[in-house]
């Protein structure tokens, strides 16, 4: 494993505190937090509040928000000011996350550090600006062509919001990815406590700058943990990368042998660092007839249907998926063959399920208890599917 | 000759390329076909670099996608080749996250007008400190000669095989209603002038625009019966006018037409960071931070 100093945060940045914010506004002082100092956004309901925050906010701690012409232009500008050497971000939902799908590829293909925080809302298409859903997860998977692995994180409170922003920041800079916050509407809008540590309290991974001086550095040669060091801007590298196929100089090669070379990497840096990045949130599940799996806003929607299945005497475990992306394979497949049903509570027609199905493996029953968005869950809903389960 | 004299030509050959400083020599040769005009902006682009002793280290080149997009590949500076039609709003990150660096894009008409059309234009409005070169060749070449947003009329195009019906964009008109500071038109024969835009335009704050008018001998003049190489700088050499201060509301290209080159626009106007950083101190006082300050990179 290559070992990454971290540092402290700015105590400039960092808002110190107990404050009342909703999920929004929470992933804006995350990323300022983080050291964020590059937004590019678009409006787009339910995500916008993210971007005002930061428009409020950046004047007072340095930094630049661009609102751009559309969303291709958010995520390029943040890739751009990424290779600039400064951590950028931008928010936005479901229409707006289609558009920046072409050029997240980009960010994944020139192996760029930055954070994209979803707000999902129903859909397809325009569906439902102002009610929440979480049909965007295999979106977030396989959205861009090619081949890639993605890390998505799956807050489910404002006080997540925040700390989620920063740790996306962190996996960011760890494993030179854009990563993605896959929040949505009602934790969004939802406003809580949030408490905000003191700077000293916040660890940050710095930019792994290359320590090779101009002329021995090629862009793409990894270290052991398959992430290739970053050269800085201006310092005369001379450096030149490309979304084509390229090789470890970072110039294209149209070929089959580099392409395997090339997306190889990509997939293996965070395929054989998942053990380091999967984050799962497990309760009563040894000894569980019944597990229920869910993220984001869902898994507060099942705890009243999970506390009144207990009380009839289930055997009911739980497992949140904080990072839904990587998925827990290991773990989900480890506990199948101990408990009668998984049952995936999220708001959409079967997206997580089906890894959940994939990794079950026939060994216990799969149950989903669908919904397509709108409102979250009625988990009366959850408790009769769990009910069902052990019939 | 015979391929025996040709080798030992080159084989004696011992000079440096006298552009080797700013070429990737480990990427020669290019994709380019003969007679293709991008070679000659891109060697013009080199020239104005030297010619204005400028760090070269301080240079980034931004390109996006087709024949003109793989100029980033072949400049030894910080490189970038993004997307088709991103180039300008990844330039436009990198320009303000490392505001001293000159950021160059460096792309076709397609990628530039067509898919980043609206880059262009917000980019031009926002007076972003860019400067944005435009190998116009009337073509997406890349792909193998379909009509282009600047084709003229009756031009035919592999996908406008009956000759294009459409109203081409004037690209210095569209630049400069846009609100660009800077804005010249030439073609790939006028190297010197060409090269003394690229200097000009790379010391201008603010969004600066170059068009190049470049031949396509393998797609564009070949579909459209134009000759080879030599007979397309011909027609240049007796059909460009050049009338600096013109009127970019009447500089249009027709299909096989005069055109109209020289200096349109050269005009001083506040850039992007200038305005907010006037209007944040302005509004916010000594609690407005300044970005980059504190920064050592920057």
């Amino acid at each position: 494993m290559t070992e990454i100093k971290m540092v402290k945060a700015n105590p400039h940045d960092v808002l110190t505190g107990e404050h009342y914010l909703d999920g929004n506004h929470a992933s804006a002082e995350g990323g300022i937090a983080a050291g964020c100092k590059f937004f590019a956004g678009y409006p787009i309901t339910p995500s916008t509040e993210i971007a005002e925050r930061v428009s409020q906010r950046f004047p007072r701690v340095g930094g630049i928000f661009i609102q751009t012409e559309d969303e291709l232009a958010s995520m390029n500008a943040i890739l751009g000011a990424s290779w600039g050497g400064v951590k950028s971000m931008s928010c936005t939902s479901g229409p707006g996350f289609s558009l920046m799908m072409e050029n997240f590829g980009l960010g994944m293909m020139l192996e760029t550090p930055c954070v994209l925080v979803n707000v999902q809302r129903g859909g397809p298409s325009t569906g439902l600006p102002t009610l929440p859903g979480q049909a965007d997860m295999m979106q977030a998977r396989w959205g861009s062509h090619g081949d890639y692995e993605v890390i998505a994180l799956a807050p489910d409170s404002p006080q997540e919001s925040f700390e989620l922003a920063i740790h996306a920041f962190n996996l960011s800079e760890r494993y030179r990815i854009p990563v993605l916050v896959m929040t949505d509407e009602c934790v969004g809008h939802m406003t809580e406590k949030v408490v905000i540590p003191k700077a000293e309290e916040i660890d940050l991974v710095p930019r792994r700058y290359t320590d090779k001086p101009p002329g021995e550095y090629w862009p793409y040669i990894p270290e052991n943990d398959l992430v290739p060091p970053m050269p800085p801007v201006g310092k005369g590298y001379k450096f030149h990368i490309t979304g084509l196929t390229h090789d470890y100089r970072g110039y294209p090669v149209i070929s089959a042998e580099v392409q395997e070379k090339c997306v190889r990497r990509l997939v293996d840096k965070i395929k054989k660092n998942a053990k380091d990045i999967i984050w799962i949130e497990e309760k009563d599940t040894e000894g569980a007839e019944v597990i229920v799996l869910s993220y984001g806003i869902t898994s507060r929607v099942v705890q009243p249907a999970i506390a009144e299945a207990k009380k009839e005497g289930i055997k009911v475990g739980q497992i949140r998926l904080v990072a839904v992306w990587p998925f827990p394979e290991e773990r989900v497949r480890e506990l199948a063959s101990k408990i009668g049903t998984y049952v995936m509570v999220e708001m959409n027609y079967g997206q997580i399920y089906y890894e959940v199905e994939r990794c079950a493996a026939g060994k216990c029953k799969t149950v989903l208890v669908p919904h397509a968005g709108g409102t979250v869950h009625n988990p009366e809903d959850v408790h009769v599917a769990i009910k069902g389960a052990v019939k | 000759m015979s391929t025996v004299e040709i080798v030992e030509i080159r084989g004696k050959v011992e000079k440096e390329h006298p552009m080797e400083k700013l070429l990737r020599m480990d990427r020669i040769p290019h994709i380019w076909c003969p007679t293709c005009g991008i070679g000659t902006a891109t060697k013009a682009f080199a020239s104005a670099l030297e010619k204005l002793e400028i760090d070269f280290n301080n240079v980034a080149v931004v390109s996006g996608i087709g024949c003109t997009g793989r100029v980033a590949g072949y400049m030894k500076l910080d490189s970038f080749h993004t997307t088709h039609g991103r180039a300008v709003p990844f330039a436009v990150g990198l320009a303000i996250a490392k505001p001293k660096m000159k950021v160059v894009v460096f792309s076709g008409d397609g990628d530039l007008i067509s898919i980043g059309g609206n880059h262009f234009i917000h980019t031009a409005r926002r007076n972003v400190d860019i400067t944005v070169i435009c190998v116009n060749n009337f073509i997406y070449a890349m792909t193998g000669g379909q009509v282009a947003p600047t084709t003229p009329i009756l031009a035919n195009s592999s996908t406008t095989p009956y000759g294009n019906f459409e109203h081409p964009f004037n690209l210095p008109l569209l630049a400069a209603s846009s609100g660009a500071v800077y804005v010249a038109r030439w073609t790939a024969l006028h190297v010197r002038r060409l090269t003394n835009a690229f200097a000009e335009a790379l010391q201008k704050r603010g969004f600066s625009f170059v068009e190049v008018i470049a031949p396509c001998s393998t797609l564009y003049a070949r579909r459209n019966k134009l000759g080879d190489g030599l007979n397309l700088m011909k027609f240049y050499h007796d059909n460009s006018i050049i009338k600096h201060g013109a009127d970019p509301r009447e500089i249009d290209i027709g299909f096989q037409d005069k055109i109209v080159v020289g200096k349109f626009v050269d005009i001083e106007k506040p850039t992007y960071l200038d305005c907010l950083n006037e209007g944040y101190k302005r509004v916010l006082g000594d609690a407005y931070k300044v970005y980059g300050e504190e920064d050592e990179q920057n």
